[in-house]
Parts: C-alpha cells; structure tokens; sequence
C-alpha cells in the first residue's frame, strides 16, 4: 500500500468512529461465538479481521450484517444503532463466502438485482450495471448463468452485486478463498484499488495472514470469540501483544525465560532452553523475577560459523533441517538444549561457494531491539 | 534398437486392446443400468396401455371377455380379417357427457392440486427450516397417515362431514349455525378428501427441493434491500420451481382419474372420469368404451407432461 501522508483517523484523537462495536456477545445456547467484542472502524478504512477456523470471525460479520441476533451489545454505525434495523434496511452490502449468486438468473441480473430493489430508474441500473461490468472486466459474460463461470469470475460477480449499491460499508467473507495464489495476489491488489476509487469502508474476513497483510489498513486478530489485537499490519507483525497473536501473524521463535535484572533502560531474561541470555533494550513493566516469552522472528537473526562478538542474544546449534523456496531458505537449527529454531535467510547470491549445510554449526545472534518481551 | 520398437509397438498395441475392452464393459453397463428402468416401464405401462388400447378398438360383445376379436383368421380362404372400430372414439365425442366427465375431472383434479400447493408449501418450508431430529418427526408425521389403509381414511372423512357427523355437532354446539350443513355428497367433500390424501404427495418434493435450497441465497437478496415477502417471490419460489412442478404432476395425475374419493364422499352428479370408467367397466360391461376413455385420458394426462419437459428444456438453455 502506498505510505500515507496524512495521520489516519484512528491515530487522532477525537475522530469520529464509522463503526462502533461496543461489548457485543452472541451466544449459540452455551456457546460463546463473540465474546465481548469492542471494536472501532473509520470510515475509508480497509480493516481485516484475522483469525483462525471458527474463531468468530463469520459471526462478527453477520452481527454487522443483521443476520444474528445480539446476546448483549450494541453496534452503531455512522451513530446510528442499528438494533431495530433489518439487514434489507442497513447501507451495508455483503460479500458472501459462498458467493451466493442466484442461479436462476444471470450474471447482469444478479448484479441489478439490488437495484432493482431500491426502485433505481431503468436507464440508471442499466447504465450503473454497464459500469460494474467492465470495472469487473466481466462484460462478455454478461448473460450467463453463474454455473457457467469460473471460481474467479464468480468472485468478481460477488463483489459487483455487493458494490453496484455503493454500500458505505461492504462485508467480503473471504473474498478470495476459492481463487489459486496468482489469481489470488492479483484480486488483493485490486480489491484495495477498488476501495480507494470507491471510497467504501471494507471490512474483510480473512484466515490468511499475508492476505491480511497486504490488504488491510489495520488488522484485528480474532481467536476464541476475542479480539486479542488492533493495529496496522506492520505492528501486528512487529509488536504482538501476547503469545497468541505472535504464533499466528507469521512464524516466531518463542523461549521461556525469567527476568533476572529489570532496568528502567533495559532487562536481561535468562532462559534454560536457549542456553543464552536475552538483553532487551527497553524497559518492560513487570515484576522482577517475573516469567516472560522473548520471541525473535526467524529473518531478523544473523547465522555465522565463527562466533559473534557478543555476549547476549546469540544461540549455538546444528543445522538439521535446509528448506530452499527460492527467494529464501529455512534453516532448522537444534540447540544444545534439543529446541529447534527457525531461521530464514535471502538467497543472495545464484551459487553460493561455501553454502551452509547440514549438520553444520552455526551461531544465531540479532540486535537488541530485534525481540519482543510478551508477558501474556 | 528395433527390438526396442517392437516392444514399444506390442505395449501400444496392448494399452489400445485393453481400453476396448474397458470401454465395452462401460457401455454394457450402462445399458444395463438404463435397462432395468425401461423394463419396469415396458411391462407395467407399455404393454398393459397396448391391451387397452387394442381392446378400445374393438366391439363390444356377450363372451368371454365381452369383446370382439381384432384379428379373424377365414380357414377356408385363408383371409386374415382385421376388425377395427373407432366408433367408441367417435361416440366419446358425441355424448357431451364423456367430454363434460373429463373437463370435471381436470377442473376438481387442478383445483384440488391448487389447493395442496398452498396448503403443502408452508408446511414443507415450515420443516426444512427445523434442525435434525424435529424434521425426522414431522416428516414421520406426514408419512404416518400411509401406514392406515386409504379407504379407513375416507370413511373416516364421511364421519367428520355428514349430518349429524362431528364438524356439524362442533358447529352447532358453538352455535354458528342452527341447521347442519350438507357437506358429505358435495363438491366441497370431494375437495377436501383429494387434497387431504394427496397432500404429503405434495409436501415431500417440495421439501426436497426446500431443504437443498442454500440458505445464504436467502440472506444475501435480504443483503441487497429485498423484504421477506419480495425474497419469497424473488428467491425462494423460482428456486423451488421443480418441487412444485413434481409436486403438482404427483397430486394432479393420479387425482384426474381419481375413483373411490368422489364415490364415497362426492354426490351423484359430482362427474369425474374416474367414475365414468368404472360405470361403463363394471355396470355396462362395455369394455371396448371403457378402454376408449382410459386412452383418452392417458393422452389428456400425458400430452401436457411432454409440453412441460419440452419447456423446461428450452428453457435451461
Ligand atoms: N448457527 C449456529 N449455531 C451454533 N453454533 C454456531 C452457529 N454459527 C456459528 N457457530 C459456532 O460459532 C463459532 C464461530 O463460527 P464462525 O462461523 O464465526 O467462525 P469463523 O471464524 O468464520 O470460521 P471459518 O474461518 O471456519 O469460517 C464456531 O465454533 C461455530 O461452530
Ligand atoms: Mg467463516
């Protein structure tokens, strides 16, 4: 996404939120979908709710929606609480996960279908539908029927019929689940095109981390009915606030360890399984002695054979695992201790004259402020 | 080297071989498949409608069986004398009174299909919408009437409609009405004893066609602005099209020549086809006219079924 120059909303204090979810809980029977969920979205923001299979994600969507009955909570949307408005009353559209496309009519029905409802002019949804189509590059395809098309044109008809009524919010359930990896890559780039020409607020549900990533403005990672974290998709990924959101939002190397010299500066963390101590260079709030996860990501540490000049963060192993995917390679370093950890390095060079291999012994050290000290 | 292409030669011609044969075995299988169906319909449909029909060209006789021969075989001159009367036919058309049974017949059968399509819709939505164990009740539930004989339940029908029957007791006792009502040996009856046998005839396809009916599709043309009644008549009907289509031919058909419910619970001149047939079967012994109506009446009920496949496939492309 191109850097902003301008403080998004949700930096500013004051800002008016577009979406207010405030203490919402769905319960089937004793089941708990959503679990006191307070969430804010502004408007043009393209958010992503991240998370893994059936962690609510789909029925926070469908309580935007109108489709699910409130537990407790309250959602509000341009201030407007929408208890008693029903899902054909809302300025949402929705993107099903499914797609939903009606069968029975074809594809330039389908994406009328909505205007139709809102009583529009014949000439205008004519015209508007026209538009859809070729934003869509699905012209030609115009009057089949939906089993007549692909999984990628299907998609691209989906998002039509849920755009063409210029919703302020649009809801896509994974939108691009059905799609290959190419297909996949080039949809999220257009989709987020689509967002700015538009000017929609989009909300995506997404379990794919890199889709999340690319997409979004800001991520909101979803696990157990509970929305452990908000931020932008860099400090998602950089600063995970617990266990929990490191280990899904990509791969990390988690050590227990203890706090044995807290500072105002800095910690030291010793940990048995590393057989290193960790420094970090920023002071935490926590108890002294208290028990703590230090995670490194594995591309931000350096792999040498001969020992690094320095004293903590640095690890000693064997390589017993090489994985080459191209543009990186994943190393399996075991440490004394029996722990494995995860290294990747850029494959720089085409033909590397004294490549690492197996069961070679490395060290692994990164700088100070490579960590991350997550106390829950 | 031209060993090599031997070989290479010998396995070709082994995988060809081998593919014939598969594709042979395919295809008797398929024709066997196909088969056992065409059988069923050869000797229960098609061949039983010849020996009507070929008995509906003859005249009627005092023997055994109470017809004429079509072919005679002349020993003497050794003429094969073939013997065909359409005058059954003809007089069919004559006698206003077949075409008026017929039109009758259609008219109640439609009325009464009518009927059990807005009767059997709401209860077929009603149980695709329940969960599990509830469905297999009330599925159970409309099945359940099969398991007592047809005739019990008619007669059934005749205690709840007549004088001083149970409808009429309950109404005076509430005192809507004075007088009973007259129901039993009415068009009325026959209404309700058609549509009240042939209503899970109904209910069960089109709770085929409602239960696979995606329940997104629902959400997503609510999604788009449309209210529940709009979404039925948009969505939810059009997708339901052939449930209602079965549903309809499997109530209507069997209704047109429908015998026991207008004799027991119609009146004297409640004319259905049915009752027609069994006159000319059983009172006139008049088996070549009887024929003559069962085929006439084979064609009204067949002729618009192939209309309906006719558009249906026209339509699907
Ligand atoms: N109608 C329902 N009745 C009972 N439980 C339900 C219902 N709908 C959802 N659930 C449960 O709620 C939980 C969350 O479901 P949800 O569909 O929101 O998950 P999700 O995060 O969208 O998962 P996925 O990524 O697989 O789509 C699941 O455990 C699911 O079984
Ligand atoms: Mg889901």
């Amino acid at each position: 996404m191109t850097q902003e120059t301008t403080i998004p909303l949700w930096k500013q204090d004051g800002a008016k939120p577009f979406i207010q979810i405030k203490n919402v809980t769905k319960k089937f029977g004793e089941f708990t979908a959503v679990d006191n969920v307070s969430l804010d979205i502004y408007e043009n923001e393209l958010f992503c709710l991240l998370g893994g299979s059936g962690s609510g994600k789909s029925t926070l969507l469908r309580i935007l929606a109108g489709f699910e009955e409130l537990t407790s909570g309250q959602v509000l949307i341009d201030g407007i609480d929408m208890a008693n408005i029903e899902p054909w009353n809302r300025p949402i559209n929705m993107m099903f996960q499914s797609y939903a496309l009606f069968p029975h009519m074809t594809v330039a029905k389908n994406i009328a279908f909505g205007l139709k409802r809102d009583k529009v002019p014949k000439k205008e949804i004519e015209l508007r539908v026209a538009e859809m189509l070729s934003m869509m590059q699905i012209e030609e395809f115009a009057h089949r029927k939906p089993d007549q098309l692909s999984g990628g044109q299907r998609q691209r008809v989906a998002l039509a019929r849920a755009l063409i009524k210029r919703p302020k919010l649009l809801l896509l359930d994974e939108p691009l689940g059905a799609l290959d990896k190419k297909l996949r890559e080039e949809t999220q780039f257009e989709l987020v095109n689509i967002q700015d020409k538009l000017g929609v607020t989009f909300i995506v549900v997404t379990h794919d981390q890199e889709e999340a990533m690319t997409l979004a403005t800001r991520i909101g990672v979803m696990g157990n009915g509970i929305i452990t974290q908000v931020d932008e998709p860099r400090d998602v990924y950089e600063y995970p606030s617990s266990r929990f959101v490191a280990e899904f939002v990509g791969s990390i190397n988690l050590f227990d360890g203890r706090i044995y010299e807290d500072d105002v500066e800095h910690v030291k963390i010793k940990s048995k399984k590393a057989g290193c101590n960790f420094f970090v260079n920023h002071g935490i709030s926590c108890s002294p002695n208290q028990k703590v996860t230090v995670a490194i990501r594995p591309e931000k540490m350096k792999v040498t054979r001969r020992q690094p000049d320095q004293e903590y963060n640095c690890l000693y192993g064997q390589i017993v695992d090489i994985a080459y995917m191209g543009n990186l390679s994943i190393f399996r370093v075991k440490l004394k201790s029996g722990k494995i950890v995860r290294v990747t390095l850029p494959n720089l060079v085409r033909e590397n004259r004294n490549p690492l291999t197996w069961d070679d012994f490395v060290y692994l050290a990164w700088d100070y402020d490579s960590s991350v000290v997550l106390t829950s | 080297m031209s060993k090599a292409t031997g070989t290479f030669w010998l396995g070709r011609y082994d995988t060809v071989k081998t593919r014939f044969s598969i594709l042979k075995k395919i295809r008797w299988g398929r024709y066997a498949v196909i088969s056992i169906p065409s059988l069923w319909l050869a000797l229960f449909f098609f061949i039983p409608f010849l020996v009507v029909f070929k008995i509906s060209l003859a005249e009627s006789a005092i023997a055994v069986p109470p017809y004429t021969d079509m072919f005679g075989w002349n020993v003497e001159d050794a003429i094969l004398d073939v013997k065909i009367k359409l005058g059954n036919y003809l007089y069919l058309f004559e006698d206003s009174f077949y075409l008026d049974a017929y039109l009758s017949s259609v008219k109640i059968a439609g009325i009464s299909t009518f009927f059990t399509l807005i009767i059997g819709f709401p209860m077929a939505y009603f149980i695709a919408s329940k969960s599990g164990s509830t469905r297999i009740l009330l599925l159970t539930l409309v099945i359940l009437p099969f398991w007592t004989s047809f005739l019990l339940r008619v007669y059934a029908w005749m205690g709840f409609l007549k004088k001083n029957g149970i409808v009429n007791e309950f109404l005076q006792g509430i005192g809507i009405i004075d007088q009973p009502i007259q129901m039993l040996q009415t068009d009325f009856a026959v209404y309700i004893g058609i549509v009240y046998t042939y209503l899970p005839f109904m209910i069960l396809p089109l709770y085929t066609t409602l239960e696979k009916l995606d329940a997104s599709l629902i959400e997503a043309s609510k999604d788009l602005g449309a209210g529940p009644i709009r979404t039925f008549f948009l969505i939810t009907l059009p997708m339901s099209m052939p449930g209602i289509l079965a549903g309809c031919l499997l109530v209507f058909i069997p209704a047109v020549g429908e015998f026991v419910i207008p004799a027991l619970l119609g009146a004297s001149d409640t004319l259905m086809i049915g009752r027609v047939l069994w006159d000319e079967f059983f009172q006139n012994r008049d088996w070549p006219m009887a024929s003559a109506v069962a085929t006439v009446m084979l064609l009204i009920l067949v002729v618009p079924i192939m209309f309906l496949r006719n558009g249906k496939k026209e339509g699907s492309e």
